[in-house]
């Protein structure tokens, strides 16, 4: 088939199209519809090993020579669980048709899902929804900016350019509905930066590039609107490509339970065979000696073959011990967990209103067993703001708040702002908290004004003011915006450019500079320029950048002032700041018009163009003079670094997987505290073929890892090599060594491939958490996804199995929530298996005594309730409710994170013990009685050594013996736990009397032969007797093996937290969002547009908006300590540790 | 529309969510603050401490031990006799009998065990029968029985259960009562003679009502169409259980204690759990607190031995028992008792040395994990 090599691709002709069946935008997940449910669903259960094993277990009851249990015993339990798993089978598929129908009637003038290949749609500030041939916008030039943040984590704006003759089809939408080119293209990929295609058109033909492509998922920004041609619609897109496939979850602990029900599966096989063997044995010895009592029928004259019989029967009484209930039990649990989660207020986040919520059900447990958690970075991490924070300028720095004391103020959203009254065009979202600033700025200090002069002109931003005074700015990258906002308040407002001039609003006043060249940024020079001429006709040039840059390309007679501003940008660096330096001089203008006649000379040069120009560049960029430096903060989501630093202390190793730029990562990466100055070393691999040795070169880490900390930070081409297969194994030992890993510049599929390598290499649990639609392969890939919901993206919220609106939450998601759920997980477990081979085994005794001939112990009705009325409850409360340790202690101490890291809860020596305890409880169960039983006999002489009088006894005390055990193992007795406890208790007595009663008996006298055993029982003492004897036989040697273990080997180990410290580690922010190019744009006057009266009162943002970083708090569990203080603390005695909290600030 | 892109993610994020959703919807998405969804019920934490573990150790100890010794003093005061008259020996009396068995034998083979007694029995004496190796606990002899026919259901008794097979019809006629249970329904005679010191023997009076269940005699087991007296009438259609001597409406002459209604056939019917065993037989009544109710002394034991226990190596015993509050004779309840008590005081004793000597005694600041 042809296509595969080629996509065809005609315009406007759907059914031309139609024939190659290209995927299209619909999306389905239901799976059932209302006539359908019923067969389908069924079948989907009995495919479940469990449900076929009882269908078979029903069938082998219905022959009357194997039966040795009632039909009911077993169909009842299997049609409550069929019952149970259906109605939650048919819940999860009506919110999944809801679901659908909503994704696929979401409007956008067309509904989505009637989006087809070779449509023409037309997009207004909105996501796309396929991947799009761009054809004309809005803007001149067929211009297009978008957003790729949702793709590659890059906040940038990118540009996009259509083609001439179709930028020339403008709006008109007659024009556009004739548009009949064909495009060919390549088939579809997951290339998110490549794209090869030829649109025919009127006889010729163009080539297409990524240049003129708008993907799913990207973002129209500055534009108001722009026509696309859908070339990849629904899975096709490069944003799905990138997806992943989506696989079923399941978690560590379902695995282990699939493979000990197979386990037990076979000790049943075993026992049922032993006994089959005894029976052989039996009726060849005795059997067939007591042919006059007790005669076969005429086809089962051969001992063997009463044998295999006998097989069959105890594998029918014996099959409680693979508890039927324990799958539904455990999905229950997990939706009362899942919930929990969507409760929590704690991690509802009110500014968006959005609650946390749990859209996987299975895999609650899983999050107390985390140890491997992959970030992305952008909108994870950080808010994707930039915030003008501080400046030091002329040696003197701005931005901190002193009391009447000359102490320094926190700055809180108290804090008061400084009053930008004075100015008309201010923006009102920004936020300064020093008033001294201003006053320099209303005391015109020359510097000053230069400085923010300086803020006003060196950028590269679009200024858009549709009504007077509303300025909105068009900035490529945030600091940028941050920077001219910062200056636009301070009273150097940028009002318009043309391509010559650049326009200001200085202290109300209008100057227009002409602007002469744009020196523009690039990665090597660290560093963009603008010269200017001011309306005295000064030529003045301006420059920021890197410190380390500009530093060396000053006049000598700034060193002092270097001095002290290096010492400001330190400090400034400490706090997390990404710090910028400002320099400017005075040109000459001989000297100018000479440079500027070579600028003209190279810039047209054919060979070397940038080389020439750069050297250029240089040569004027020399001998400036230092105005002072910026600090902007890259607003971290609140309590990032607490949280980073409570989940190390978990013991949780954090990757940050981020498709950002190197610098950017690392800033963020020294802001968060997961680099710091004091780490030995951070390894940095952004070669291209040389990453072998590199990373070989790291082979020292091992000898001294224990001793020193380090960090690695990996670019994407490197990480492209070192996945390969004969290096990822280096890749995952170096990279578990270091504290810190960073990848940056990765793809959205690398990002699961790293998650990948980590499952497979570390059989550790992972957890990926991201934001955007670049996170969701990883999502999808890690044992655990978690989306940031809240923002405009939901690709990685659909993706996610747990979703919340703040990277903080996670430290409650895991800490809190996970550890419990893991803990009540597991010792629910445990319980429920000790509890079924408690209950079974005693069978498995009694068969010695019986001649093997698979008579069972209990009541049948005994056998059918106990597991599903008698003592379910009590232990689905102990899973729903319990807590080991209260939420303050789990956030307090980390490590009690560890045992679940460690698998320690519920393995498969646990398994053996809690098995072997049931076994020997079983044991204690038949043995006490059948020695009291031997020859008792009731107070009035009659006997009760009888079968039903020995069943009621045993069965009473497995159910008192199986309550006091869940007593034990419930550390949190809620009123829920004391209902279902003693009810359970109760509701025993009162079926047990009700089924022994006369009135039920006379109905049925066959279904209950126990008439009156209980009432005869009962009321003897010596049944009592026996009853407290198995009890504290079976219970005490418990107590004393949990008192001995929590007396000698606590669990909890003092720990001392490490105090986070800040680093000092100087980071220019300039590097960090900027793209090379927009210079040239600008001075080409490409982007410059006839300002239009369109209306749009879209507000103004500014950085500051109130996010303030409430700075020195403490982990943010504990922050309403007073509130749950109420709930009951397990100790009331230490106080004085509520105090200890404090000290944990991670600052 | 524009907005400034370096806050842009932030701005629409806020304005789908704040300007999107009124002030309701707020509230209504905002978990409730309640105890239960904040997982804040309060709640009762019991922790194994020093404080409460020891002391139930000892207490458990203490408690035991005396209840023990009571059980073990009062089972000691029990008189209790026990003969086996299978007649497995050669010199047993009944060695006779056991070996010349047959079921369909007219004559009723008899034989007589002389026993003496030590002690007086002062209180009321039970007469058990036991027997061992006799499994009446197997599956399918429980099962072989049909519970709607002996609580007097008319259509079981003319069409039993398929569980009686194959005891379940002979010659086309329905066995009454069917099933193995009642085919296997032990039918020795015992009778029991006081010999004066001077030789003269006299007959112990037995009382043969009360020794079932209240229950079983009043409510599990009715004749069939109670309001007809005539038992011979009720069951004309059926036939008796193969084994059997005798039909059923011929076990006694008393109405009230004939028919299903038959203690001795309700005392067979509720099957012994274990396959040694022993079951109510007669009961002894004290006639005066003047003499005792079996002084010491030379009795005989009249056996009409019908019932055969040689092929499976069974064992039948006559036992003759007093009883006290706890039942009959039981030395195993009060020996576990005692060991189990002290088991309890010296685990208190070994954990309460380990406590001191290792144990974490100051453990305020310990998080049970």
């Amino acid at each position: 088939c042809y296509k595969k090599e080629e996509r065809h691709v005609r315009a406007n002709d759907r059914d031309y199209n139609e024939r190659f069946s290209y995927a299209d935008n619909h999306i389905k997940t239901a799976k059932y519809n209302v006539f359908t449910f019923l067969p389908i669903n069924l079948f989907e259960q009995f495919q479940r090993f469990a449900n076929a094993y009882f269908l078979v277990l029903l069938i082998l009851q219905l022959i009357p020579e194997i039966s040795s249990l009632s039909w009911f015993t077993t169909i009842v339990p299997l049609v409550l669980v069929l019952a149970i798993t259906a109605v939650k089978d048919a819940t999860d598929d009506y919110f999944r048709h809801k679901s659908d129908q909503q994704v696929n009637t979401r409007l956008q003038n067309e509904k989505w899902m009637n989006v087809r290949v070779g449509d023409i749609i037309k997009l207004e500030n909105n996501q796309f929804v396929a991947d799009l041939l761009l054809l004309s916008s809005s803007e001149p030039y067929g211009l297009c900016y978008i957003e790729t943040a949702e793709l590659d984590g890059e906040t940038n704006l990118k540009v996009r350019q259509a083609l001439t003759v179709t930028s020339d089809l403008g709006d008109d939408v007659a024009k556009l509905a004739d548009f009949n080119g064909e495009v060919i293209c390549e088939p579809p990929n997951n290339k998110l930066d490549k794209f090869t295609g030829t649109l025919f058109w009127k006889d010729n033909k163009y080539p297409l590039d990524n240049e003129k492509m708008l993907l799913r998922g990207c973002v129209l920004r500055n534009t108001e609107w722009c026509f696309g041609l859908v070339i990849f619609a629904g899975l096709q897109t490069k944003l799905m490509q990138n997806c992943g496939r989506t696989k079923f979850k399941r978690t560590s602990i379902d695995k282990l339970m699939n493979t000990l029900v197979l386990w037990i599966f076979g000790f049943l096989i075993c026992m049922g065979i032993i006994l089959a063997i005894g029976n052989t044995i039996w009726e060849q010895k005795v059997g067939s000696n007591f042919w006059e009592y007790l005669q076969w029928k005429e086809l089962t004259i051969s001992a063997v073959f009463s044998g295999f019989l006998t097989f069959w029967s105890y594998v029918i009484i014996l099959n409680t011990v693979v508890p039927i209930s324990l799958y539904v039990s455990v999905e229950v649990l997990r939706l009362g967990h899942s919930y929990f989660i969507n409760w929590d207020r704690r991690m509802y986040y009110s500014r968006k209103a959005t609650p946390a919520e749990a859209r996987t059900t299975t895999l609650n447990e899983e999050l107390g067993q985390v140890e491997f958690i992959f970030s992305d970075k952008t909108g994870t991490l950080t808010q994707n703001i930039m915030v003008f924070n501080k400046c030091s300028i002329n040696g003197k720095t701005y931005g901190d708040v002193y009391d009447e004391f000359g102490h320094k103020v926190d700055i809180t959203e108290k804090t008061p702002c400084v009053d930008f009254s004075f100015n008309p065009l201010m923006d009102r979202k920004f936020r300064f908290h020093d008033s001294s600033l201003v006053e320099a700025i209303k005391l015109e200090e020359p510097l000053v004004q230069e400085f923010f002069r300086l803020l006003a002109l060196c950028h590269t931003i679009m200024p858009e003011e549709r009504n007077e005074g509303e300025l909105v700015y068009q900035a490529q990258s945030p600091d940028e915006g941050a920077l001219v906002t910062a200056a636009r308040n301070f009273g150097f407002v940028f009002r318009s450019r043309t391509p010559e001039t650049i326009t200001l609003y200085e202290m109300g006043q209008a100057v227009t500079y002409q602007l002469l060249a744009i020196l523009d940024f690039n990665n090597v020079r660290k560093r963009m320029s603008v010269i200017v001429r001011n309306p005295k006709g000064q030529l003045k040039l301006y420059s920021k950048g890197a410190d380390t840059i500009l530093f060396d390309r000053l006049d000598p007679s700034n060193e002092e002032l270097m001095f002290t501003t290096s010492e400001h940008l330190n400090e400034f660096a400490g706090e997390g700041l990404r710090t910028l330096a400002l320099a400017y001089k005075d040109l000459d203008e001989d000297v100018f018009d000479e440079w500027m006649k070579k600028l003209l000379f190279a810039s047209t040069a054919l060979e070397n163009r940038e080389e020439k120009l750069g050297a250029l560049y240089e040569e004027i960029e020399q001998g400036m003079m230092l105005l002072g430096a910026t600090a902007i903060e890259d607003k971290l989501q609140e309590g990032v670094p607490e949280t980073i630093a409570c989940l190390t202390l978990a013991n949780i190793k954090i990757w940050v997987l981020t498709g950002d730029k190197l610098e950017t990562a690392m800033n963020i990466g020294y802001s968060c505290n997961m680099l710091r100055d004091d780490m030995n070393e951070v390894f940095i691999i952004s070669g291209h073929t040389m990453v072998e040795t590199e990373l070989y070169s790291s082979d020292s880490v091992f000898e001294e890892t224990i001793i020193a900390e380090y960090a690695l930070i990996i670019n994407g081409h490197s990480l492209a090599h070192a996945l390969e297969a004969d290096l990822e194994q280096i890749l995952v030992d170096v990279a578990c060594l270091c504290k810190t890993v960073i990848c940056c510049r990765v793809t959205p599929l690398q990002k699961a491939l790293v998650v990948e390598l980590i499952k497979r290499h570390k059989r550790a649990v992972t957890l990926a958490i991201g934001d955007g639609a670049n996170d969701v392969s990883m999502i999808k890939t890690a044992h655990i996804g978690v989306g940031i919901s809240g923002q405009e993206g939901m690709q990685a919220v659909l993706a996610s199995d747990y979703s919340f609106a703040q990277f903080r939450y996670l430290q409650r998601l895991l800490l809190v929530h996970g550890r419990w759920s893991y803990h009540r997980m597991c010792n629910f477990l445990c319980y429920f298996f000790y509890k079924n081979f408690a209950f079974t085994l005693v069978h498995f005794w009694y068969g010695f005594l019986c001649g093997f001939s698979a008579q069972t112990v209990y009541d049948q009705w005994f056998i059918t309730l106990f597991n599903i009325v008698y003592t379910s409850l009590p232990v689905l409360a102990m899973g729903l409710f319990d807590q080991d340790v209260n939420e303050q202690y789990s956030l307090r101490y980390p490590n009690l994170y560890r045992p679940g890291q460690l698998n320690q809860l519920f393995n498969k020596r646990k398994f053996f013990t809690c098995t072997l305890q049931g076994v020997c409880t079983s044991f204690i169960l038949f043995f006490i009685p059948y020695g009291a039983f031997m020859s008792a006999v009731r107070d009035d002489g009659a006997h009760i050594s009888d079968q039903q009088a020995f069943a009621v006894t045993i069965a009473t005390s497995l159910v008192i013996v199986v309550s006091a055990q869940i007593g034990l193992d419930t550390n949190y007795w809620t009123a829920v736990n004391h209902f279902f406890i003693w009810g359970s208790l109760a509701v025993y007595f009162a079926i047990l009397f009700a089924m022994h009663s006369d009135g039920i008996f006379t109905i049925f006298p066959n279904q209950f032969p126990f008439i009156g055993t209980a009432r005869n029982s009962l009321n003897q003492k010596i049944v009592w007797l026996v009853i407290l004897l198995t009890t504290v036989v079976c219970i005490m040697p418990m107590v004393a093996v949990r008192f001995i273990k929590a007396d000698l080997y606590p669990t909890h180990t003092d720990k001392n937290f490490r105090r986070v410290r800040r680093t000092s580690s100087r980071r220019s922010a300039y590097a960090f969002a900027h793209q090379q190019g927009y210079g040239e744009l600008i001075t080409s006057g490409k982007n410059m547009k006839i300002p239009t009266a369109s209306t749009s009162t879209y507000p103004l943002s500014s950085p500051a908006r109130g996010n303030s970083v409430v700075k020195n708090s403490v982990v943010s569990g504990t922050t309403d300590a007073a509130e749950t203080n109420s709930t009951g603390f397990r100790r009331e005695s230490d106080q004085n540790q509520e105090v200890t909290v404090e000290d944990l600030e991670a600052r | 529309m524009m907005a400034s892109s370096y806050s842009a993610k932030e701005e629409d994020g806020h304005h789908s969510g704040s300007a999107g959703l009124g002030g309701t919807a707020i509230r209504t998405r905002k978990p409730d603050n309640t105890a239960f969804k904040q997982q804040r019920l309060p709640a009762w934490q019991p922790i194994l401490t020093a404080g409460t573990v020891l002391p139930a150790f000892f207490i458990i100890g203490l408690i035991f031990i005396p209840i023990g010794i009571g059980l073990f003093v009062t089972s000691n005061n029990i008189k209790e006799f026990e003969i086996d008259y299978t007649g497995t020996d050669m010199s047993s009396p009944c060695f006779n009998c056991s070996q010349s068995f047959s079921w369909n034998s007219t004559t009723p083979c008899r034989c007589v065990l002389f026993f003496s007694l030590d002690q007086p029995f002062e209180s009321n004496v039970f007469m058990y029968y036991g027997l061992s190796n006799f499994y009446q606990n197997h599956r399918r002899y429980v099962k072989s029985r049909d519970d709607s026919q002996l609580n007097g259901d008319e259509r079981s008794l003319k069409e039993p259960s398929k569980e009686c097979e194959p005891y379940r019809t002979n010659e086309n006629k329905p066995i009454a009562p069917c099933g193995a249970i009642a085919n296997s329904m032990f039918n020795d005679t015992l009778d029991l003679f006081y010999i004066d010191p001077n030789g003269t023997q006299t007959q112990i009076p037995f009382i043969k009502k009360g020794i079932a269940w209240w229950t079983d005699k009043h409510v599990k087991f009715r004749n069939p169409s109670s309001s007809n007296p005539n038992l011979t009438a009720v069951f004309i259609d059926t036939a008796k259980p193969v084994n059997w001597r005798k039909p059923v409406y011929e076990l006694d002459t008393d109405p009230e204690n004939n028919g299903f209604i038959n203690e001795d056939f309700i005392v067979w019917m509720r099957t012994a759990a274990l396959p040694t065993f022993r079951k109510l037989y007669r009961i002894i009544q004290k006639k005066n607190n003047m003499t005792p109710t079996l002084p010491r002394g030379n009795y005989s034991l009249e056996v009409t031995y019908n019932y055969p226990v040689r092929s499976f190596e069974g064992r039948k015993r006559m036992i003759l028992s007093t009883i006290s509050w706890m039942g009959g004779k039981n030395p195993f309840l009060g020996i576990a008792y005692i060991t189990v008590g002290s088991i309890c005081f010296f685990l208190g004793v070994v954990l309460l040395f380990i406590h001191h000597k290792y144990g974490n005694r100051n453990n305020s600041s310990d998080i049970p994990n």
